[in-house]
């Protein structure tokens, strides 16, 4: 198969930015998104180096930066904005999963950085998701200290509470809401840790500080608010529900009204 | 006894050690901790939990992630879950039977003392993780749920669907964002260890390249913790993450600490096959499958070639006509043999032309027979999220033709050799989980990595680095202008501008390949002394021409990934080096080690305890010197050393 495509190239975050074109072929169909861009790589860092081709005036950036570590969906590091969407077209995964049998061949494809407030841009297609980090750190945890704990059977969880806290726990903390979002809220992945730890008893005790605190940290970072689109459901990769997103409104409120 | 090997094993009965050993070692007052710091390196489930813990005690912490967040880190990646010693199910299990099944597993060549104390301590993680928060799979009753994996004949594997990995992980970067709010852990991700730096012969602090910015920063400590996982990438294919690598353990090394055992990696049998020569890197499918899949090939050689050019599937080879072969050769374990059994087993029956697909390395995991038995819907809610994984990246449906699995490169048991307070040879230096090699011996059992690293990290580094530091309360913090800093700093800037300045024609990539392909093939699932000789000097040969050809474009001063890969490709010749090294030298098959002049006429590991019943210790000699040998004896006091067996 064969491919053209338009890449998002900034030095740095201080850099405005512009779409550079490259062409890439016979790629195979099994091949996965992001070794077609290792393939991209590979080649511009050979035309980098070959002085024939730079003195016919080729110019060339150098290699494309890109975030991604585990290659197989979980670590959450591969971001990407493919053809408009967060991840690419295929369904309930992220782009380190995506193969290039979900593309036509011959189609132009247009890769963009996540365009986001709260996640400036690095270099190229990696942004700063640090901010992710701060929210969690503002409360996303259960205050137990090492080897305080009781025995893990006793205090039974109900198996559709459990189940549930599981289905919100599965966020990998890729922002894919947040840029997707058209107000750049952070409310789903915000949401998925409040819930998954309100629906436990372990969590519960502090849900309703949790809550508070996690929210102001949001907006503190300048993330916009929650407008119930439901786009970041349409594009989360592990299909987090913004039912979650209820629950945390729901202890928001509680907490406030306890204020 | 080595002079330079003390192991400090506690006297007395095996089920006593650890908690004498913990009434006898000095501890710091709180005044005192406040007063004392520590570097961590990685913040996987070992890095995490250790500063999570450690800046609960009050020490001052430091850590290191070469990812952009700490929750990155690839033991997220673990799918299948975590051993416990509970015995929840009523199945006689105890503390016992789960340090017997890991030494045995292990094949004989791991401490007792270290075994038996990871054992005792895993019931404390399963309690101290579901206080947490982490949402582990629960029955109806509400209790907690448990799975078998291999070389155990006990239900004792607690999980979170095929995420275990992950919410364990982010149970323990939960506890060290409580810490890092509170001041107590200070973050540095994106920063990538590049030096251990020592000063009177103590480790004192590292040398740090940040990622974003490409400076150079110093920073001290009383103590430094290397978690920073296994060496497996030197495979270049393997299921480990890209960014995965061996770098920091190895300027360890190369300061003086011990390398042990560096030859024993873990080939994990269950992988998705290989396609082309693109493919940047190996899928797990988690060993959890075995617990309902069944491994086969077709026992008709006219039925391979049938299905090697797709004229017939799998579904439609008939049950007589299906070689189990793991239910053939092991009656007693059949599809739950530990990992290095079912991986050689799927090598044997590929070598011998049975292999299911094109390329002739693939065998068949096939779900029908428990799909007939347990419906769709159980075998969707226990395995849901890899079943779609399979058939995103190779399109095929695992619901209705079986999925198509090899062996690919795993974990190492390799690693920093540490005694039984996890301290190197270097006073101050400590290695934990993955990166040191003291639990698993020459073979890892199935959710044993996840257990070993909060182990280490939770509830025995906080106790037994505690013992070194209240010897250092007097000793004012590290002054990072000592020469030593200046000079490990300027020696990594060296080295920085020498890969710049090669200006190659091949880009690292091509290097890293190379090496792979060769350390499979000569030092991969089945070794010898021809090609472990030749291939030592093959990585020689190949390292030269890396540091002559290879072309790392950019700079340092700025975010540049191909300057990072050249850095630990650099280390990986090295590493690769002394793995074949270590492989040579032990001339016995043990666990994952395979010597194929040392086998049974069944093809099963003949081990050679007269001549290597020890650990292989190794001593850096310097740049292209012979490595010097030591070695730590393995005193079985406990267990009856016996041959594996899997088969009754």
């Amino acid at each position: 198969m064969n491919f053209t495509l338009k890449v998002w190239r900034q030095k740095n975050a201080k850099d405005k930015g512009h779409f550079e074109t490259y062409k890439v072929s016979n790629i195979s169909p099994d091949t996965s998104f992001l070794e077609m861009m290792d393939i991209l790589n590979d080649q511009l860092i050979r035309e980098g180096n070959d002085p024939v081709a730079l003195n016919k005036g080729c110019h060339n950036s150098g290699p494309i930066a890109f975030d991604h570590d585990c290659r197989e969906g979980i670590c959450g590091m591969c971001s990407l904005y493919i053809n408009g969407r967060a991840h690419g077209p295929d369904e309930d995964i992220t782009t380190c999963q995506l193969h290039m049998r979900k593309f036509k061949d011959g189609e132009t494809i247009t890769i963009e950085p996540w365009r986001s407030a709260g996640f400036p841009v690095i270099k190229d297609l990696v942004v700063n998701r640090g901010a992710f980090d701060q929210i969690l750190q503002a409360g996303g945890f259960v205050s137990v200290n090492t080897g305080q704990a009781q025995d893990a059977n006793a205090i039974p969880v109900a198996k559709a509470a459990a189940d549930e806290s599981m289905d919100a726990a599965s966020c990998v903390g890729c922002g894919a809401c947040v840029a997707t979002c058209k107000n750049g809220s952070a409310m789903l992945f915000v949401a998925a840790r409040v819930s998954s730890l309100a629906l436990l008893p372990q969590g519960k005790i502090e849900g309703a500080r949790r809550a508070k605190a996690m929210v102001a940290k949001m907006d503190e970072l300048g993330f916009g608010a929650c407008t119930n689109t439901q786009a970041c459901e349409m594009e989360c990769p592990k299909n987090i529900s913004v039912s979650h997103i209820a629950r945390l409104n729901r202890e928001f409120l509680c907490a406030k009204l306890k204020d | 006894m080595d002079q330079k090997l003390v192991s400090k094993i506690p006297q007395g009965p095996l089920a006593d050690k650890w908690t004498e050993h913990k009434a006898h070692i000095r501890v710091v007052s709180p005044a005192n901790k406040r007063k004392l710091e520590i570097i961590v390196i990685g913040t996987g489930l070992g890095g995490a939990s250790a500063a999570a813990a450690l800046g609960e005690l009050g020490y001052n912490v430091k850590i290191f992630c070469i990812s952009d967040s700490p929750r990155r880190a690839h033991s997220i990646a673990a799918q299948g879950g975590i051993n416990a010693a509970k015995n929840y199910q009523n199945d006689n299990d105890s503390i016992y039977r789960l340090f017997y099944d890991t030494i045995k597993g292990g094949d004989y060549r791991s401490r007792e003392a270290n075994v038996y104390r990871l054992a005792e301590v895993s019931n404390l993680i399963i309690d101290q993780c579901v206080a947490q928060g982490v949402p582990f799979a629960r029955d109806y009753g509400g209790l907690l749920d448990n799975r078998s994996f291999g070389g155990a004949q006990v239900s004792r594997t607690f999980y979170a669907r095929g995420q275990t990995g992950q919410q364990l992980l982010l149970g323990a970067y939960a506890s060290l964002n409580r810490q890092i709010a509170k001041g107590s852990v200070k973050s540095y991700p994106r920063h990538e260890m590049l030096d251990l730096v020592m000063i009177d012969g103590e480790a004192k602090g590292i040398i740090a390249r940040n990622l974003v910015t490409g400076e150079l920063e110093r920073h001290g400590a009383h103590a430094v913790v290397i978690a920073s996982g296994g060496y497996g990438n030197v495979f270049f294919l393997s299921t480990n993450a890209m960014n995965s690598n061996g770098s920091a353990a190895w300027q360890c090394y190369k300061k003086g600490a011990f390398f042990g055992n560096p030859c024993f990696a873990q080939i994990h049998p269950t992988c998705i096959p290989v396609h082309g020569d693109q493919q940047s890197k190996l899928t797990l499918m988690s060993e959890s499958l075995r617990n309902d899949g069944r491994i086969w090939v077709p026992k008709k050689k006219e039925d391979v070639e049938r299905l090697r050019t797709r004229k017939v599937k799998a579904s439609q080879i008939p049950e007589e006509d299906r070689d189990y072969y793991l239910e053939r050769r092991y009656p007693a374990f059949g599809n739950l043999v530990p990992r290095d059994v079912a991986s050689r087993a799927a090598k044997e029956r590929c070598d011998a032309g049975f292999g299911v697909n094109e390329t002739g390395l693939a065998v068949f995991l096939d779900f029908s027979t428990a799909i007939q038995r347990l419906g769709r819907d159980v075998i969707e809610q226990r395995y849901g999220n890899l079943f779609q994984m399979y058939e995103k990246i190779t399109d095929v449906n695992p619901y209705e033709e079986p999925m198509m699995i090899y062996p690919a490169i795993h974990y190492t048991m390799g690693g920093l050799w540490v005694d039984y307070n996890l301290q190197t040879t270097v006073p101050g230096l400590y290695a934990i989980g993955e990166a040191n090699f003291s639990d698993h011996g020459g073979n890892r059992l199935g959710a044993s990595a996840l257990m070993q690293g909060l182990a280490d990290g939770y509830f025995i580094l906080p106790y037994t680095i505690g013992d070194y530091l209240a010897g250092k309360i007097q000793v004012p913090k590290t002054d990072i202008n000592h020469p030593a800093f200046a000079e490990a700093e300027k020696s990594i800037q060296e080295k920085i501008e020498k890969l710049l300045a090669v200006k190659g024609t091949q880009p690292v990539d091509y290097y890293h390949k190379k090496l792979g392909q060769l350390m499979w093939n000569k030092v991969g699932m089945a070794r010898e002394k021809a090609g472990l000789e030749s291939a030592i000097e093959e990585i020689q040969v190949l390292k030269k021409e890396f540091w002559k050809d290879v072309y790392v474009p950019g700079t340092n001063a700025e975010f540049n990934t191909e300057l990072e890969k050249a850095i630990r490709l650099a280390d990986y010749f090295e590493i690769g080096e002394l793995m074949a090294r270590d492989a040579l030298n032990r001339n016995e098959s043990c666990g994952g080690h395979f010597r194929v002049e040392m086998q049974t006429e069944e093809g099963e590991t003949k081990r050679d305890d007269e001549n290597y019943m020890y650990v292989s210790a190794w001593e850096y000699k310097g740049e292209n010197q012979v490595p010097e040998l030591h070695k730590e004896p393995l005193n079985f006091e406990f267990v009856q050393v016996a041959t594996r067996n899997y088969k009754d």
